[in-house]
């Protein structure tokens, strides 16, 4: 009876709250969410202007004037260290790109094992999981130094690679996926018919993980993308740094060459355009309540 | 988060027994197979990582034999290292500019996130869209870029904010000097935080059923008492996952600082804990040190983590 009055309760209820807020109303949170959205713009206008602006242009002009030079730095970019730039955006790009997908395999793999089983040790491994997720994984970037350098892998690709595909978050946020998303009644079904257990999980389980599956992706593409001090601490050879260590050499070595503050600055712009991209295109897909539900069970 | 809650399915018992001992078999290894990728991955780079820098942290050079002979050897030292760590100055300054650090950037940035995430789920603003894609930018940013670009913003040869504040007559602003240096170093973090965080409280707050602000407003309840009374409460545990990753990440600083280090004479080479560890494993070649103090901060973070969850739980879910 209740939930017929409702409907009626609740336009009535709407319509005096539209009344109420009227035009100072909505002029308040609109000005505030404004002031927000120029904050986070203001270093991506600097960047776009600066970008294009010459040397000389750089420190004399007005900041967010455009400036005349945005071929000239475009061109000394790509030709700084032999094409030094595309390298590290290709290694950011395979860093990123390669760890994140295999890491989303290995969190489904296991965050579905964990919420679809019940084996002996899975409390166990449940735990440990968790702790991991509290535990600052940058702390152990040098003892994971010592021991890449003792497997004689330190320097290589698959230093940065390796550690970056184990993420204890992405193992809890898929086990809370599964558990809500894939009904154990669909699995006892497919069993019956006779399917084996890896069959149930390509077929069945992996499509109702989807969603949960680009949250896992997006948020370790842009953790491992972001990621500087393990990259920093296991290569020294330039050839395979990602962007943000390559930038940061620029960047460390522009104080005795200023001419490479305008390489810094081309070289952020062009390095964070593909990830606004991303983020924006990927935005709609991702179940971010995933994350704000995680801590409630 | 009690594992035993999931809904793993009763196993069936019906069917021929013949044709079910195949399946049966295969079901109770398949969880084995399914997790195994996961957990050798966590014990090669998490497990055996800890294990290892707690081992080394135990460990020192000490001279060994006679003075004449006066050979250094590995040995087993006990507490000396992390005695040394506790006592070295360079690392505690670390931790007392993080904690200042910190508490400038974590409640802002919650405070801000919780702020704009409310005003977008009251759905009065206007170009709410336009407003919520821009503040969630910067989550694109590399830490190391947003402060390369902020760098610039606060040089003072670069900075328009120091150019404004010329023209007025207040002249340049030090962003990069004195305690200005601390609010400088909070706002990349700011600036990088408050969108992510914004998007999971605005996610949590759209899950609250209607219904509840409705009884709320045929009571009398204005917007902003709504906000405070009901939404604020029910988007703690939110808060709390957002608080504890701040928390986390104001630990690990290590990427701005060292960023900002070449535009400022302020920033030392041990300014927070993870560069004074930096420094003593690769530039001083101390490695037990370094584990040692290593481990402080591992062990510390997990510690902050755990008060924290502990002290909210009770909060939130004691009543």
């Amino acid at each position: 009876m209740a939930t017929l009055t409702r409907p009626a309760v609740s336009r009535a209820g709407r319509a005096g709250d539209s009344r109420a807020v009227g035009a100072s109303g909505k002029l308040l949170p609109t000005i505030v969410l404004l002031i927000g959205a120029v904050y986070c713009l203001l270093p991506v206008a600097w960047v776009l202007a600066a970008a294009s602006k010459s040397r000389s242009e750089l420190f004399s002009t007005f900041t967010f004037a455009p400036g005349s030079g945005l071929l000239d730095n475009l061109r000394e970019l790509f030709a700084y260290g032999d094409g030094q730039f595309l390298m590290w955006a290709y290694n950011s790009l395979i860093f990123a790109g390669l760890g994140a997908f295999l890491s989303m395999l290995v969190s489904t793999a296991c965050g579905y094992g964990l919420a679809k089983f019940t084996f002996p040790g899975r409390s166990l491994i449940f735990y440990a999981i968790l702790g991991g997720v509290l535990l600052p994984g940058i702390t152990l970037a040098i003892p994971q130094y010592l021991l890449m350098s003792e497997l004689g892998l330190a320097g290589t690709y698959w230093s940065v690679l390796l550690p970056s595909i184990i993420s204890p978050f992405g193992i809890y946020l898929s086990r809370v996926y599964a558990a809500g998303a894939v009904p154990s009644e669909t699995l006892e079904a497919a069993r019956i018919d006779g399917a084996s257990e890896w069959r149930i999980f390509r077929s069945v389980a992996l499509p109702m993980m989807v969603p949960g599956m680009v949250t896992v992706f997006m948020l370790q593409f842009v953790g491992i993308w972001n990621n500087f001090l393990l990259p920093f601490i296991m290569l020294s050879d330039q050839r395979k740094y990602p962007l943000t260590v390559g930038l940061y050499t620029l960047l460390a070595n522009g104080s005795g060459q200023p001419a490479l503050y305008s390489l810094a600055i081309v070289g952020a712009l062009l390095s964070i355009i593909p990830l606004v991209a991303l983020i924006l295109f990927l935005q709609r897909f991702w179940r971010m309540d995933l994350i704000s539900g995680g801590l409630k069970g | 988060m009690d594992p035993t809650t999931t809904d793993a399915a009763p196993s069936v018992q019906t069917g021929v027994p013949r044709r079910v001992t195949k399946p049966r078999r295969q079901r109770r290894i398949a969880p084995y197979a399914f997790v195994t990728p996961g957990v050798l991955l966590y014990v090669a780079f998490l497990l055996i990582p800890i294990v290892y820098a707690i081992y080394l942290s135990f460990r020192g050079l000490r001279v060994a034999g006679g003075a004449a002979l006066g050979r250094r050897e590995e040995v087993f030292v006990g507490f000396d290292n992390y005695a040394k760590a506790l006592t070295d100055g360079d690392f505690l300054a670390g931790f007392l500019r993080l904690a200042v650090y910190g508490l400038i950037a974590v409640p802002i940035t919650l405070g801000l996130a919780l702020t704009f995430a409310l005003l977008l789920d009251s759905g009065v603003a206007r170009l709410a869209r336009f407003s919520r894609t821009a503040i969630f930018i910067p989550y694109a940013v590399p830490g190391v870029i947003a402060t390369l670009l902020w760098g610039f913003l606060y040089l003072p040869a670069t900075s328009p904010i120091s150019d404004v504040s010329e023209a007025l007559g207040f002249g340049v602003i030090p962003f990069l000097n004195g305690s200005t240096l601390f609010v400088s170093v909070a706002n990349i973090a700011i600036w990088s935080g408050v969108g992510f965080n914004m998007i999971i409280i605005y996610t949590s707050l759209r899950s609250i059923p209607k219904e509840l602000y409705e009884s709320a407003r045929i009571d009398g309840a204005n917007e902003l008492q709504i906000a405070l009374r009901i939404k604020v409460p029910l988007v703690v545990p939110a808060l709390v996952l957002t608080g504890l990753f701040a928390l986390i990440g104001t630990l690990q600083l290590y990427g701005e600082p060292t960023t900002l280090r070449p535009m400022t004479s302020e920033i030392t080479h041990t300014w927070v804990p993870l560069m004074a560890i930096y420094r003593d494993a690769f530039l001083r070649d101390d490695l037990s040190l370094a584990a040692a103090a290593s481990v402080v901060l591992a062990v510390g973070t997990l510690l902050v983590s755990i008060v924290l969850l502990r002290f909210t739980q009770k909060r939130a879910f004691g009543e």
